[in-house]
C-alpha cells in the first residue's frame, strides 16, 4: 500500500498480513507511517496504491462506515466518548441499525446480556466526563466490542494508563484474540508491550517496512535497531552524585480549584532541594494541571504558599528573573507559545525586555532577538526554515526544543516539567531527559511531573504519587518499585 | 385601584408570563437545539424580526394567520440555513455571522415590510379560557394563544427527544464531540445545518406570535430584544428545554409588569417597569457566571466554551 499527502511519501509499498485470532504490533516512531496504514484500513483515507484483502477476497474500503461493515474497528488515542452522555449512550450510539425512536428497555437488555460476556466491569450509568483516562480506554474497547468488531485496531492505548493498567488491558486482549474472537492490531512505541503481548510484529520506519516476524524471535536490541536505524541516541547524562543543596522549591499547604470550582490540588505539602529532582507519578487529571498552573502563574492557589530560594513567590515576572525559575507545561503549543509568531520572538518571550534585546528600556532590537535566537537554534538543534519561521510550522519536537531552549538557555535555578517528552521521538527524548539531568547536575532544582514511568525512574532521585490531588506515596529512587507506583496511582494504592 | 387590588397586579402579571413568554419560549428552544449541536446562533433576534414581518405580509395577503405563522417558520428557516451555510466554511466564527445575520434580518424586515405598517392583518385566534369568570382582569388574563399550548408541548417533547431518539443523540454527539461524530460517520455540518434550521423555524414562529397575536401589530419597535434575551435565557437554564419553559415564564412575568402596575394605577417611574426584563437578564447572568468555574452542562464544541 502507498500513500502520498503532496509532497511527503506517507506510505511506500507497505504489506502486512494479519492472521485471525493474533495479537498483531505495529512498531515505529512518531511519523513512520502507523496511524496512516490504519487509516487506510479504516477508510479515512484512500492508498494511492495498493490492495486490501479480507479472507483472501480484495474489498475496497472508501469510508469508515465500509470498514465497519467489514468488522474492523478502531480505538483511537483521543477519546471518541461524548462526554455529557452516559456509558450506556455511549455504547448504544455506534450501532448501525439504531431505531429513529430508541427503545430503552431493549437496549438495556442488550447492554446487560454483553456486560455478562466482558471480560471487565463498566458502569452503564454513569457520565462519561466523570470517568478516569483508564475507565474510558476500557469503555472505548467495550464499545468496540459491543459493536461486534473483529479486527480491532488500538492506537497507542496505554499512553494514559498506569502499567498495572495497561498490563490488564492488553491481557485481555491478548486473551480474546487467543479465543478466537478478535485479530488485534496495536499500535505502539513501546517495546515492552510488544515483547510481552504480540504474536507477530511489523516495523515501520519513515513509511517503509523495515523488518517484523514474530516476535519471540525478535528481541529489545533488535527491535530498536529496526525502529531507528543507526541515528545515535544521546547517551542519558550521567547523575552527579552531589547532595542536593540548598531551598529550591517549596510548597506548603497549597490548595487550587479546577475549573468547576472543586478542589484539585488538597493541602499539598513539598519541599524540592536546589541539585534534586523530584518526579510526581499520576495518571492525568489528578490535579498536575492546576499544580503547574499555579506555579507559572495562570491560576491563583486558593490557600497555602509557595517559596522559591527561601522567599514567597509571587509568580511577577521580577521574581522569576530574579529567582531563575522556568515551566514546561505541556501541550507547549497551547500553553507557552503564541503559534503565529516566529521563532525568534517564542524564544525571546523570558527575556525580550532585557538589554541586550531591549535599548533604553523602550525599544526592542529585532537584530539583537535575531542574533539570540540563531544561536539557541544552533545550541539546542531546532530544525526550522530560520529563526523568522512560524512557530506553528514547526513539528512537535521542535516546539518542544523551542521551549527547552528558552527555559535552559540562561541561569535555571528552578525547573518545572510537565510531560516534556510526550509524543517525540526517541532521539529527542533522550536528548530533552539529558539536558534536564544537565540542569539539576548543575545546582537548579527540578520538578518533574509525567505520566511515564520509565521517565521518572530514569531521571528522579525522589518519586512522589499524586493521585485525586494528594502526595500519597513517596520513595527514594533506590527503593522504587514499578508495581508498588503504579498501585498508589490508582485507587487500589 | 381596581376591585381586585394588590390580586389584579398578581393575576395580570400571570397572564402576562403566559401571554409574553411564547417568543421567549419558541426562540429558546430554537436556540437550545441549535447550541446543543454546537453552534451558537446570534442572529435569532434578525430572523425573529423577518419572521414577523412575513407573517404579518403573509397572513394580510392571504387572510389566513395560520399560514402566516407557517411562512414565518419558513422564513426563520432559511435563515438558518444562511447561518449554518456560512459557518460550515472553514476558520469562520459562528459569533461573528450570527451578529451579521441579526442585521440583515432587522434592516431586511423593516425594508420589506415598509407597505404593510398601516394596513391590519387577521390576528391569530385565542382560546378564552377565563370565560367563566366576571371579572374582566382574570378573563384577560386566560386568554391564551394556541401557540403558547404548542410551546407548552415541545419543550418537554424536545426534552425527551434528546434522550430517545436516534437524532437526539446524534445531536448532542455532534455538540459534545465533533470527532466522535466523525468517527461513527455522521456530517457534523449536515447535523448542525440542520440543527441551525429547526432553531431558525422555531423563532421565526416566535416572531409571528409577536405580528399576529400580541401586540399583534407590524412597526419598527415590535420587538423589545427578546431574541438576543433568548440567548442569556438558554445558558440560564443551562441547554435544558423544560428549564427554558419555567425561565420563559418568568421572563414574561418580567415584561408583564410594567403594564400590570399601570392597570392598578401606578404610573409613576413607568420606564423603570418596563426596563424589568433587562435586569432580570443582567442579574441572572451575573448570578450564574464565577470567575472560579466555568459552566456546567455546556455543550463542548460552543465557541463560548471552548
Amino acid at each position: 500500500m502507498t500513500k502520498r499527502f503532496g509532497e511527503l511519501v506517507a506510505l511506500d509499498d507497505v504489506s502486512l498480513r494479519l492472521g485471525s485470532g493474533t495479537v498483531h504490533a505495529i512498531l515505529g516512531q512518531n511519523g513512520a507511517g502507523k496511524s496512516t496504514l490504519v487509516k487506510c484500513m479504516m477508510g479515512y483515507h484512500r492508498p494511492d496504491h495498493g490492495r486490501l484483502l479480507v479472507d483472501g477476497r480484495e474489498q475496497g474500503i472508501a469510508n469508515p462506515r465500509q470498514a465497519h461493515r467489514l468488522g474492523f474497528g478502531m480505538v483511537y488515542q483521543h477519546f471518541t466518548l461524548v462526554p455529557s452522555m452516559t456509558a450506556a449512550e455511549n455504547l448504544i450510539l455506534g450501532r448501525d441499525n439504531l431505531p429513529a425512536v430508541i427503545r430503552w428497555d431493549e437496549e438495556r437488555a442488550r447492554l446487560e446480556a454483553f456486560q455478562r460476556e466482558m471480560p471487565f466491569a463498566i458502569d452503564l450509568d454513569r457520565p462519561v466526563a466523570g470517568l478516569a483516562a483508564g475507565e474510558k480506554q476500557k469503555l472505548e474497547i467495550g464499545k468496540q466490542l459491543f459493536l461486534g468488531r473483529r479486527v480491532l485496531i488500538l492506537d497507542e492505548p496505554t499512553s494514559v494508563l498506569t502499567p498495572d493498567e495497561a498490563d490488564s488491558i492488553l491481557g485481555v486482549m491478548r486473551e480474546l484474540a487467543a479465543g478466537g474472537r478478535l485479530t488485534v492490531v496495536l499500535i505502539t512505541h513501546k517495546f515492552r508491550e510488544v515483547l510481552a503481548f504480540a504474536d507477530e510484529v511489523t516495523v515501520l520506519r519513515a513509511g517503509h517496512v523495515v523488518g517484523g516476524g514474530p516476535a519471540a524471535t525478535l528481541g529489545r536490541s533488535e527491535l530498536v535497531r529496526l525502529m531507528i536505524g543507526s541515528a545515535a541516541i544521546a547517551e542519558p547524562a550521567a547523575r552527579a552524585t552531589t547532595a542536593p543543596r540548598g531551598a529550591g522549591l517549596e510548597l506548603t499547604a497549597l490548595s487550587v480549584l479546577n475549573d468547576k470550582g472543586l478542589l484539585a490540588v488538597r493541602v499539598v505539602s513539598l519541599a524540592v532541594a536546589a541539585g534534586e529532582i523530584v518526579g510526581v507519578a499520576g495518571v492525568s487529571g489528578n490535579g498536575q494541571r492546576e499544580l503547574v498552573e499555579v506555579l507559572a502563574g495562570q491560576r491563583r492557589p486558593e490557600s497555602g504558599t509557595v517559596r522559591v530560594g527561601g522567599e514567597p513567590y509571587r509568580r511577577t515576572r521580577g521574581e522569576m528573573r530574579r529567582h531563575g525559575v522556568f515551566v514546561l507545561a505541556e501541550e507547549p503549543l497551547r500553553n507557552a507559545c503564541v503559534p503565529a509568531m516566529s521563532v525568534a520572538e517564542n524564544l525571546a518571550f523570558s527575556n525580550f525586555d532585557e538589554p541586550p534585546n531591549t535599548r533604553w528600556g523602550l525599544v526592542v532590537s529585532r537584530r539583537a532577538i535575531e542574533r539570540q535566537a540563531r544561536a539557541l537554534i544552533d545550541r539546542f538543534g531546532i530544525t526550522a526554515a530560520g529563526p523568522a519561521a512560524r512557530l506553528d510550522t514547526l513539528s512537535g519536537g521542535n516546539v518542544q526544543r523551542t521551549v527547552l531552549a528558552r527555559a535552559l538557555s540562561g541561569r535555571v535555578a528552578t525547573l518545572v516539567a510537565q510531560n516534556p517528552c510526550a509524543g517525540l521521538d526517541v532521539a529527542a527524548t533522550a536528548e530533552i531527559r539529558s539536558r534536564m539531568m544537565a540542569a539539576r547536575n548543575d545546582g537548579a532544582a527540578v520538578l518533574l511531573l509525567s505520566e511515564d514511568l520509565d521517565e521518572l525512574l530514569e531521571l528522579a532521585d525522589r518519586i512522589v504519587v499524586m493521585f485525586e490531588g494528594r502526595f500519597v506515596y513517596e520513595t527514594s529512587r533506590a527503593d522504587a518499585d514499578v508495581h508498588v507506583i503504579g498501585a498508589h496511582m490508582t485507587s487500589r494504592g | 385601584m381596581s376591585e381586585l387590588g394588590w390580586w389584579g397586579v398578581l393575576i395580570a402579571v400571570a397572564g402576562g408570563a403566559i401571554r409574553v413568554s411564547t417568543p421567549y419560549l419558541f426562540v429558546s428552544l430554537g436556540e437550545t437545539l441549535t447550541e446543543k449541536s454546537g453552534r451558537v446562533n446570534l442572529g435569532l433576534e434578525g430572523t425573529l424580526v423577518m419572521g414577523a414581518m412575513s407573517g404579518y405580509a403573509v397572513a394580510y395577503l392571504t387572510g389566513s394567520p395560520w399560514l402566516g405563522a407557517l411562512v414565518a417558520g419558513l422564513a426563520g428557516a432559511l435563515f438558518g440555513l444562511l447561518h449554518a451555510a456560512v459557518c460550515n466554511l472553514p476558520r469562520v466564527n459562528d459569533v461573528a455571522v450570527g451578529i451579521a445575520l441579526f442585521l440583515l434580518g432587522t434592516g431586511l424586515a423593516f425594508y420589506l415590510g415598509k407597505p404593510f405598517i398601516e394596513p391590519v392583518a387577521p390576528r391569530l385566534p385565542h382560546l378564552a379560557l377565563g370565560a367563566w369568570s366576571g371579572s374582566p382582569a382574570v378573563r384577560a388574563a386566560l386568554e391564551i394563544s394556541p401557540l403558547f399550548l404548542v410551546g407548552l408541548v415541545l419543550a418537554p417533547l424536545l426534552a425527551w427527544g434528546l434522550r430517545h431518539t436516534r437524532w437526539g443523540l446524534v445531536v448532542r454527539t455532534v455538540g459534545d464531540n465533533a470527532d466522535a461524530a466523525r468517527a461513527l460517520g455522521y456530517s457534523v455540518e449536515r447535523v448542525r445545518a440542520l440543527a441551525t434550521m429547526a432553531g431558525g423555524f422555531l423563532a421565526g414562529v416566535g416572531g409571528s406570535f409577536l405580528s399576529l397575536y400580541y401586540p399583534g401589530t407590524w412597526n419598527e419597535a415590535l420587538s423589545s430584544g427578546q431574541g438576543l434575551m433568548a440567548i442569556a435565557l438558554v445558558i440560564f437554564a443551562r441547554w435544558n428545554p423544560l428549564a427554558c419553559f419555567w425561565v420563559s415564564l418568568l421572563f414574561g412575568g418580567a415584561t408583564a409588569l410594567g403594564p400590570a402596575l399601570q392597570s392598578v394605577g401606578i404610573t409613576t417611574n413607568y420606564y423603570l417597569y418596563n426596563a424589568a426584563p433587562y435586569v432580570l437578564t443582567l442579574v441572572l447572568l451575573v448570578a450564574s457566571s464565577s470567575t472560579k468555574h466555568r459552566l456546567v452542562g455546556a455543550p463542548s464544541e460552543l465557541t463560548i466554551s471552548r
